[in-house]
């Protein structure tokens, strides 16, 4: 798994609520393997690229300030929609490392960490703060730490945040979960035991 | 005496391998299921060193990708599409899972054969690497979608590490007015929270109107769960589940069915259970739905107009109406009853069961389609009992077309699409932008709206056709 520890970069404001996975990614390139030359391209396509392939000027990310964006500021329910993690590999394969939004599709929000991207929650106020003052000021970066938990905003101000303890420490340690859980084999394969033997209709 | 507990706690209390002093819990997962769109998550679970932990606890199935004009080699849009199939009966045979491949009357929408073939039960834990898991819930399981790397790690582990969620009550109460189905119950449920009102939770629906469902409406109403933003949907299992459940093939019989029904039996949530939120409608304030937007939230009756973005509870939502509104073509104040489509897709895992196809063919019995309609059954054991009822020349005699299982147009990755700017009536779950195909416009509707638009060419009431729509 990717580490994540901290980040200072340019983050780019996107202001629409309920932004599902379809627009992250569209569909037809979900089948694509990720380490595919053009992976980079698939990031919100249809949003970023008109029928030609243009750039669409009016997408944030084709404007000039937010190119060396590495973070996303988004709106409410961020990430909605499909389970598809192609989204967080599409993000990854543009080199962002965190989002920030006051609320995520769930399972957008697990995908993340597994990809060594950091999805941040801040209040609504807060978010649409940021996101105005991105807007006000193109270029401005915001800053990430994970240890210490806070991100600060383009005018220095501090926003502690909260992060669930487990994937906080796979993420700074970049721990391949799988082989955590293996860990605990004893108690998998006791649970198991008690488990078929209780519910045996379900093993035959 | 222990305190009461939530179906959704006693499930997840049975489940626990481990807690850890910060409430990550290790969750046995009972039963994954696979797709064709999920070859990410072999490729993880190989990444790590390890191989499949339980196969008998993993079932597959080819869905996403599949052709639905024809079964052979040639059918497949593309080499690309064949390979992906072809890799996941590749994958299942290495590994010893169950896989109901493409030439299996069985194969089909992975929602819709997880319950048909009994493998879905209650009070099991389900994940399948697809937002639409939460289908499962209709029969009493904790059921949710998970991404690449979780299904890698289920197939590793046959466990998943999950902080619990929270818990919802959306309880329906009284007697549904005629012309109004479970996708209706759905829709108006989703516009009533929003697209992010379930954010975080699981929710069980309840009250005498759910209660009062089949087992597959039921599955309808579960299946959009995702599209209020939950983690997952269920609703307690009863007598109408038990029946659904009897004689299906990976259903118990015998003395192990008895105790399995006395197992199902302690599932419903206690009395005096507390669920973190509670939401209540009323089956008599909600009418056929149909979206005009592009969130599943942007539901209305189909008496309703186009909303006006003026009216909008805040600037970001006003800002999101105004871009729905111009991708969809429509302006503040327009009828939808009467408004024209160009296509109807009836299929999908949200509404193409039998008793879908039963409600779509009497509509279209004895009339013709004004526009290009496909009809795509959720697996081939449901094309086989519609043709048994006769169900496929009524829409073959009305000019739709009768097609294969799959996923086909509710995502349009196995090469189904709309044309841009097509507006489609569609039996689906999802209005996204693009969604059946580049610059499609997608109006989410039940079987019976979407066979009364496919032969009047617009979206229309079904109530004016009498009780000829059905309750189903």
């Amino acid at each position: 798994m990717k580490k994540f520890t901290s980040v200072s970069a340019v983050a780019a404001p996107m202001d629409t609520v309920n932004l599902d996975t379809d627009q992250l990614i569209p569909a037809r390139f979900i089948r694509k393997p990720r380490d595919h030359d053009d992976y980079h391209l698939y990031l919100f396509h249809d949003l970023r690229y008109d029928e030609s392939g243009a750039e669409r000027p009016e997408f944030v990310l084709n404007q000039a300030p937010y190119r060396a964006a590495r973070i996303i500021v988004g709106a409410r329910n961020f990430g909605c929609g499909s389970s598809r993690e192609a989204a967080v590999f599409a993000l990854d394969a543009n080199d962002f490392r965190a989002t920030v939004a006051p609320s995520y599709g769930d399972i957008f929000f697990n995908n993340c960490f597994k990809d060594g991207i950091l999805p941040v929650t801040l209040d609504e106020a807060v978010v649409d703060g940021l996101r105005a003052e991105l807007h006000a000021e193109p270029g401005a970066s915001l800053s990430i730490d994970l240890e210490t938990q806070i991100l600060i905003g383009p005018d220095g101000t501090r926003y502690p945040f909260d992060v669930d303890p487990f994937p906080k420490h796979c993420l700074l340690n970049g721990l391949d979960d799988i082989q955590l859980t293996l860990q605990h084999e004893a108690e998998m394969e006791a649970f198991e035991a008690a488990y078929r033997d209780e519910m045996s209709w379900l093993y035959r | 005496m222990t305190a009461p507990r939530t179906m959704f706690d006693k499930i997840w209390d049975r489940h626990v391998i481990h807690t850890t002093d910060d409430g990550q819990t290790l969750l046995y997962i009972d039963r994954q299921l696979l797709t064709d769109g999920t070859f990410h998550g072999f490729n993880i679970m190989a990444a790590s060193g390890s191989s499949v932990r339980r196969p008998d606890q993993n079932f597959a199935v080819p869905d996403h990708y599949v052709p639905t004009r024809g079964r052979a080699v040639d059918d497949f849009a593309d080499d690309e599409r064949r390979q992906l199939v072809a890799t996941l009966d590749a994958n299942t045979r290495g590994h010893g899972i169950t896989h109901f491949g493409l030439g299996d009357a069985r194969q089909g929408i992975v929602h819709i054969i997880g319950p048909e073939q009994g493998i879905t039960q209650p009070g099991l834990t389900m994940v399948c690497g697809d937002s639409h898991t939460s289908t499962h819930g209709a029969l009493g399981a904790f059921a949710f979608g998970i991404g690449a790397s979780e299904v890698g790690h289920v197939l590793a582990t046959q466990c998943l590490w999950q902080k619990k969620p929270k818990t919802m009550r959306v309880s329906v109460e009284g007697e549904r007015g005629i012309g109004v189905t479970a996708k209706d119950i759905i829709l108006a449920t989703i516009a009533h929270i929003g697209a992010g009102g379930g954010v975080g939770h699981v929710i069980e629906y309840a009250g005498s109107t759910i209660r009062g469902l089949s087992a597959e409406e039921r599955m309808t109403v579960c299946n959009m769960s995702i599209e209020a933003g939950a983690r997952a949907g269920m609703i307690a299992p009863d007598e109408t589940t038990f029946e659904y459940l009897r004689g299906r093939p990976y259903a118990p019989s015998g003395a192990e069915w008895d105790k399995a029904v006395a197992y199902w039996r302690t599932l419903p949530s206690d009395a005096d259970a507390v669920f973190d939120r509670e939401v209540t409608l009323a089956a008599s304030g909600i009418a056929p739905m149909v979206t005009w937007g592009t969130s599943p939230e942007d539901a209305v009756p189909i008496t309703g107009c186009v909303p006006d973005p003026a009216g909008a509870v805040d600037d970001q939502k006003r800002a999101a109406m105004v871009r729905s509104l111009d991708y969809m073509g429509l302006e503040p104040g327009m009828a939808l009853d009467g408004l024209a489509v160009d296509r109807v897709f009836i299929g999908s895992c949200t509404n193409s069961r039998i008793e879908d196809l039963r409600a779509a063919a009497a509509v279209a019995r004895g009339r013709r389609a004004a526009v290009p309609t496909m009809v795509v059954p959720g697996s081939g054991l449901i094309k086989a009992a519609a043709e048994a009822e006769g169900l496929d020349r009524i829409f073959r005699e009305a000019g739709f077309e009768w097609l294969e299982a799959g996923c086909s147009m509710c995502v349009g990755i196995n090469g189904d699409t709309g044309n841009a700017g097509e507006r489609i009536a569609s039996t689906t779950n999802r209005n996204f932008v693009g969604r059946q195909g580049t610059g499609v416009r997608t109006h989410l509707v039940s079987p019976a709206m979407a066979a009364l638009a496919a032969v009047t060419g617009k979206l229309t009431d079904p109530r004016d056709l009498g009780n000829e729509g059905g309750a189903s």
